[in-house]
């Protein structure tokens, strides 16, 4: 993947497969302790022990229109190549959580992209599922969640096209606010 | 600063507009290949690329864009289905959003398939 956003739209839609309700997407940053973490947490099905040993694995998929699963094996090493580390923790009928940790200033470094992007993908695709957006730095941090979002727009939906061009606008210039100019 | 204020006046507007909106049965589907395969060739940008195309000639109450797995093609990815009510479904391959346009154009609003994008055209 060229962007780490990319793994994140990707690892994220496993979350929209096992139904989850609300989708937790943190991604936080620290320039002073050189370590970027992105977290995707869901409430969705979960996995048997078993099964989460699996899913590390390229050549395991539930899949039945090919025989490989590269979304978690990806992310992971995505984390391990810039000497971070990845851990992924589940639970059938609770959920499943998948932390990806990054070294930022290794040379294997995967530019983090257009996150924001991503997020307003995920939510105008899936409007069925709640999304909690969280980006922090060491300058600050803010939180977009859909449900206070939905609490205001009451039976207009997320994915009307001005409410969109909101959320986009609302995620640049909160990102914009604590990432202090230079570009990620 | 966006705000929630901003947001209700969002609503209000939407409000209005929303008995027009009611769900359309007899609407066009895109579907475009998200899964890791499609991600990794370059299906975001196709995906925004279409949802621009349609909201900017005004058609989001008759076509409807979505995201959908791996339909098994991974070389052809970005792969994008479009299924047009009463007609073929029809599979377009490496789709860059430089052609998304002319799909939409040609495809979804005047009924002519783009021949040279679909899998058709390139498996020969």
């Amino acid at each position: 993947m060229r962007e780490l956003s990319l793994n994140v739209m990707d690892v994220a839609q496993n979350s929209v497969r096992a139904q989850a309700k609300v989708v937790t997407i943190t991604v936080a940053e620290s320039d002073r302790e050189d370590r970027l973490t992105i977290e995707i947490a869901d409430d969705g099905c979960g996995m048997t022990e078993e099964q989460v040993q699996q899913v590390i694995d390229p050549f395991f998929t539930t899949r039945t229109t090919r025989k490989v699963g590269l979304g978690v094996p990806l992310f992971k090493l995505s984390a391990e190549q810039t000497g971070g580390s990845f851990d992924i923790r589940s639970k059938q009928g609770v959920g499943t959580t998948t932390t990806a940790s990054y070294v930022k200033s290794h040379v294997d470094m995967t530019p983090l992209g257009d996150i924001n992007d991503t997020v307003k993908l995920l939510i105008q695709c899936n409007p069925q599922i709640d999304f909690v957006y969280t980006r922090s730095t060491d300058q600050g941090s803010f939180t977009l969640d859909t449900r206070e979002l939905k609490e205001v727009l009451g039976d207009v939906s997320l994915d009307t096209p001005d409410v969109l061009e909101w959320i986009k606008d609302y995620l640049e210039e909160n990102t914009q606010n604590i990432v202090g100019g230079a570009s990620t | 600063m966006k705000s929630l204020a901003e947001l209700k006046a969002i609503r209000d507007r939407a409000k209005a507009q929303l008995d027009l909106r009611k769900e359309n049965p007899n609407a066009a589907r895109v579907l475009v290949g998200m899964a890791t395969c499609g991600i990794a060739a370059g299906a975001r940008p196709v995906l925004n690329a279409f949802i621009e195309e349609i909201a900017k000639r005004g058609l989001t109450d008759t076509i409807t864009v979505t995201q959908t797995g791996c339909i098994g093609i991974c070389q052809y990815e970005p792969v994008v289905e479009v299924e047009v009510p009463g007609e073929e479904k029809v599979t377009y391959v490496k789709v860059a959003p430089e052609m998304v346009p002319r799909i939409v154009n040609d495809h979804l609003v005047n009924h002519n398939v783009v021949t040279e994008y679909t899998i058709g055209a390139i498996k020969k």
